[in-house]
């Protein structure tokens, strides 16, 4: 475990040359059809020796493109213009030549693709070791001595012999290890991680920005940070750049930018988090509309479409990226003197929408019907081996008897890392069918009893899905107004009223009914989603089942899918299955949480009571792991880094599954860890609907309260 | 690996012999020997023809599995058989064997580099001349019947030797047979008659070879690792090459056994065409002469070579690929 603090290096003195000076720069990709895409716009930074900075922005606003040119990775056509000096050295024209000495050995980067960014045919020893041998004259055993040491710096287990492996039989969050080995390798001045939006699980996450931290203390690099999540770089960075269509347009020290934001834009961003400090659900701060398209970009401010604060001027003048009132604290905004003055914050700027409460919430839980009931839901895979002749040599226990039910108007979110059987259990409620093991009771009707096709069909009217993917689950070949009316021909609608219902829906999700005639492919990621969200309400549903419903979208968008959720509950009355990775999403929407490893529902209860007092080991380290957009608390938090990966779940540990991992298991005595180690301990009472699985149970408070000193502060 | 390529050894034996089986069987039914007494003068009596058909083994009038049975048991005892006119088909074979296998070594080998070569290459000059210039010959060269190349070059070498004025290159048969002279001047006029042969081979070997080499080439070059090297410090050409081209050499070696193929197929053309005496045109002849343990031999060794270059394939994706090996 490490605070932020421990590791935060001094602001440096003002005086302290820069390592690395960015000035006016300008990155340009020409397309086939002669139009270009301008995704660097003028950017200028400074960044001093040691200092961490974060750079954060939407998918698609020139984070990456700003740092590949740094490198010299942009394709050769592109077309390069402004300055970077890195160390007094113009690192813009240079021969590809001299950059190569310099990359890998004075700067490095860490590109966050932990599937695809090493190549599968050496082993990662050796890649290490070709990183250590192309800057220096090291002999090939000295260097291979040397890549053990930096393999077992960054947290992989015996590195001897793990050096021999090679990158497909190392796990995710291995391989992303070994990237960093790679990086630090020739003790560069500059450091580079660049994150990917695609986010990485939860614990995996934590686990790499522990061992950047690490890598930041024993380099002394000044590290860049890239990352599309405020949360990331709160306990991180010293400075914070905000970037917006290709143009810096926030730059400050953490604490200003993040306390006093002065550019409607971050502002949004901020507003539109889901926290894990948020106080019971609420609404979030959606930024209406989505960045515009760096083809074809609009004059004047590039934010103006969606900015709420947008006058006249703004349409005429892109404002210039410039200082609030003399200070370091810089914003590109014309208005950003009145915000200031005014001490605007993101409610004062962005109308909050309120949210209802479905007439069914009135009443106490027990007194609801029950929407969704499963008990004991057992599913088992055969793991099979062989070609030709198969046998089975093992079984994949993805669903090993899990209890929960959801009453009318309430929202359970299933949470858990990637492999712990969210999307199985999800699976096998859909199918409507008997389970291995177990029952399944939608709306009161129990799957066992559906004989035929047709009661299947019936019940299917009540239950419907919306996938994570709007674009893979949307066929880009039908109009939406038919993707809509699919679900109601098959059910026997007639032409007029699925007309009707066409026009209805699409006002409900908060598109126009004029948007049915164009195809998927014309919409945004979000607009995609509401699609999906309209299709699954078309038959009206009384249960909607949610697979990571937002974690594919940008995070301004992510807001108002989240809201419109939250809106079509309290309408009519749904309940939702809730399922996601992301424990601050299902914070903000959720009434209660459930928490799955290996296979089984570790923690239960109504959030407020699982969020402020998590007892379960496994639920701590997972809310530890998240960040919180806010500098003050993250860099005071304490982190659980849970160790390793997840175990096989073809060959769980005896006893308690989590004991592998677990942080409470290590400080217990030998007497005490017997009993984990022997028997699987059921769900405890932990509170009034809050109960735990583990033998230990206490609670622990893993996330700062939301200080009132602070939001005076934010207020002011 | 090794027990990996051991099952698959096993399972090539069994497919050759299934494969050899179904040839001589095809060969049995179809070709008809007794073509060769018709139109005689005097006309061969019947008896005749059958004493001299069923000493070779070759006469329909034997039930078709007799036959197989019985050519099945030669052949464990390393006969193969005797065609029409007497000769021996295994005496044949090996003489022919090694003339067909200079021109097929040398041409899967050579077609193997260029093809690989020039596909990595275009596919690094992506959407410039080199690139369209190579990719346009490929389609060109697929397209184009192996005896049109094979003439084209001919006429080629014609206009050069005219061109300076003595012969340059020679491009009928395997060597001059009027030549006096030592060992050198016999090696050398060797090679000269090989050149020609060669290209064609190599050309119609590479071509297909080509262009699935640029396309995993083009695959690989926007990976992820090929920047990770990059950035590590690699230069273009060491990323390139050590990291690109090693790996996408394994999904094109994958289909290392059909470029073979097609050489094999345009093997039996160019031998032909420029009158080298060997199992392509051997394959003609037998057919052409209904000489069914003739077409059978051809085809067995044609098969035991097809599985040869399946099996060489294996191991070299084996050894490229840790995937294969390790995993
Ligand atoms: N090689 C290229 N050719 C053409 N356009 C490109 C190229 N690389 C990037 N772009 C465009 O440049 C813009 C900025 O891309 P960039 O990768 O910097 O975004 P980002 O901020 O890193 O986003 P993300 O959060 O998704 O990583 C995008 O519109 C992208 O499509
Ligand atoms: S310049 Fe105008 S449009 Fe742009 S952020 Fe400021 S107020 Fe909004
Ligand atoms: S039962 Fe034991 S091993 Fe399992 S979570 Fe509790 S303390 Fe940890
Ligand atoms: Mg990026």
């Amino acid at each position: 475990m490490t605070t932020a603090a421990e590791v935060r290096t001094r602001e440096p003195q003002p005086d302290e040359s820069a390592i690395l000076v960015v000035d006016d720069l300008h990155v340009t990709f020409p397309t086939l059809g002669g139009t270009k895409v301008r995704a660097v716009r003028g950017l200028s930074y400074q960044l001093r020796r040691g200092e961490a900075l974060g750079i954060v922005g939407e998918s698609g606003s020139g984070k990456s493109v700003s740092s590949l040119a740094m490198m010299g990775l942009l394709p050769r056509t592109t077309q390069i213009s402004g300055s970077i000096r890195l160390d007094g050295k113009e690192l813009i024209g240079m021969h590809d030549r001299e950059a190569s000495e310099l990359r890998g050995k004075k700067i490095s980067m860490i590109f966050q693709e932990p599937l695809s960014a090493l190549t599968p045919v050496y082993t990662v020893g050796a890649q290490v070791v070709e990183a250590l041998r192309v800057h220096t004259d090291l002999s090939k055993e000295r260097a291979q001595a040397r890549a053990v040491e930096l393999l077992d710096l960054v947290g992989i287990p015996n590195p001897r012999e793990r050096a021999k492996a090679f990158p497909h039989e190392f796990s995710g969050g291995m391989r992303q290890r070994v990237m960093i080995a790679m990086a630090i390798a020739n003790d560069p001045d500059v450091l580079i991680a660049d994150e990917q939006s695609t986010a990485l699980d939860v614990n995996i996450h934590a686990q790499i920005l522990e061992v950047l931290q690490t890598a930041r203390r024993e380099t002394g690099a000044a590290v860049i940070m890239i990352t599309h999540d405020l949360g990331v770089v709160a306990g991180l960075a010293d400075r914070v750049l905000v970037m917006y269509a290709g143009r810096p347009v926030e730059l400050g020290t953490t604490d200003e930018v993040y306390y006093a934001p002065r550019m409607p834009y971050t502002m949004g961003l901020l507003g539109s988090i889901p926290r894990l400090d948020a106080s019971g659900r609420s609404a979030l701060v959606p930024i209406e509309g989505s960045p515009p398209s760096l083809a074809n970009l609009p004059s004047g401010c590039p934010f103006r479409p969606r900015c709420p604060l947008a006058i006249d001027i703004c349409a005429e003048e892109e404002p210039p990226l410039e200082s609030v009132r003399g200070a370091s604290h810089r914003a590109a905004c014309h208005r950003k003197e009145e915000i200031e003055t005014n001490g605007w914050s993101v409610g004062d700027v962005f109308p909050v929408p309120e949210l209802g409460i479905a007439p069914v919430e009135r009443l106490p839980r027990e007194q609801r019907p029950v929407a969704l009931a499963v008990e004991g839901l057992v599913k088992h895979y055969p793991l099979m081996k062989g070609v030709v002749f198969k046998r089975r040599v093992g079984t994949v226990q993805a669903v090993d008897g899990v209890d929960f039910d959801i009453r009318e108007g309430e929202t359970l979110g299933l949470v858990g890392e990637s492999g712990c059987g969210k999307t199985t259990t999800l699976l096998q409620i859909l199918e409507l069918v008997k389970p291995q093991a177990g029952t399944i009771q939608v709306a009161g009707k129990d799957t066992n009893d559906l004989h035929n096709a047709h009661a299947r069909k019936a019940l299917r009217r009540d239950l419907q899905v919306v996938f994570q993917d709007p674009q893979a689950s949307l066929d880009p070949r039908l109009p939406v107004g038919d993707v809509l009316a699919e679900p109601m021909r098959t059910h026997g609608y007639d032409r007029k009223h699925i007309d009707a219902r066409i026009k209805e829906l699409l006002g409900l999700v908060g598109l126009e009914a004029g948007h049915a005639g164009r195809y998927p492919q014309e919409f945004s990621g979000g607009q995609r989603q509401r699609v999906g969200i309209a299709r699954a309400l078309a038959l009206e549903p009384k249960l909607v089942v949610l697979d990571e419903p937002v974690s594919a979208l940008d995070v301004s968008i992510r807001a108002g899918v989240i809201n419109l959720l939250m809106q079509l509950r309290a309408e009519l009355s749904l309940s939702y299955l809730f399922v996601a990775h992301d424990l601050s999403v299902v914070r903000v929407i959720a009434d209660r949480v459930a928490v799955m490893y290996l296979g089984r529902i570790v923690e239960i209860g109504v959030v407020d009571s699982v969020y402020a007092s998590p007892s379960h080991p496994y639920t701590q380290a997972l809310l530890s792991a998240i960040p919180i957009p806010d500098p003050d608390k993250e860099r005071t938090r304490e982190r659980i880094v849970l160790q390793g990966d997840l175990p096989s779940p073809a060959d769980p540990p005896s006893g308690c599954r989590f004991r592998t991992r677990c942080q409470r298991f290590l400080t217990l005595t030998e007497g005490e860890k017997q009993l984990c180690i022997d028997r699987y301990p059921p769900l405890i009472p932990m509170g009034p609907d809050h109960s735990a699985a583990c033998h230990y149970a206490e609670p622990v408070a893993v996330i700062p309260e939301q200080s009132k000193e602070r939001k005076r502060r934010r207020s002011t | 690996m090794g027990k990996y390529l051991v099952r698959r050894l096993i399972n090539y034996v069994v497919l050759v012999f299934i494969a050899t089986s179904l040839a001589y069987l095809l060969a049995a039914v179809s070709l008809n020997p007794r073509e060769h007494f018709q139109g005689r003068n005097p006309p061969v009596p019947v008896t005749t023809q059958d004493r001299i058909l069923s000493a070779y083994n070759i006469n329909d009038k034997t039930p078709v599995l007799d036959r197989y049975g019985h050519w099945l048991d030669d052949l464990v005892h390393g006969n193969l058989g005797r065609d029409f006119d007497g000769g021996y088909v295994g005496a044949n074979l090996s003489r022919r064997m090694w003339v067909s296998g200079q021109l097929l070594l040398i041409g899967t080998i050579l077609g193997g580099l260029v093809g690989v070569g020039a596909g990595a290459w275009a596919a690094v000059r992506h959407k410039r001349v080199a690139d369209y210039s190579l990719t346009q010959g490929a389609f060109f060269i697929l397209s184009c019947p192996t005896f049109v190349i094979a003439i084209l070059l001919q006429v080629g070498a014609t206009r050069l030797n005219d061109a300076v004025g003595h012969r340059l290159i020679s491009f009928s048969g395997q060597s001059d047979p009027a030549l006096q002279g030592g060992f050198f001047s016999h090696l050398g006029d060797r090679l000269d008659h090989l050149i020609l042969p060669t290209i064609t081979l190599m050309l119609v070997g590479a071509a297909g070879l080509m262009l699935y080499q640029r396309a995993a080439m083009l695959d690989v070059l926007g990976s992820d690792y090929v920047r990770t090297a990059r950035a590590k410090g690699l230069r273009r050409r060491t990323a390139l090459t050590k990291h690109a081209l090693r790996t996408a050499l394994i999904p094109s070696m994958t289909i290392f056994t059909f470029s073979f193929a097609t050489i094999f197929v345009g093997a039996i053309f160019t031998e032909v065409i420029f009158g080298w005496h060997g199992m392509g045109e051997w394959f003609v002849q037998t057919i052409q002469g209904n000489d069914t343990n003739g077409v059978a031999a051809v085809t067995a060794v044609t098969a035991v070579l097809i599985l040869i270059a399946s099996f060489l394939q294996d191991i070299i994706v084996a050894l490229l690929d840790p995937r294969v090996r390790v995993g």
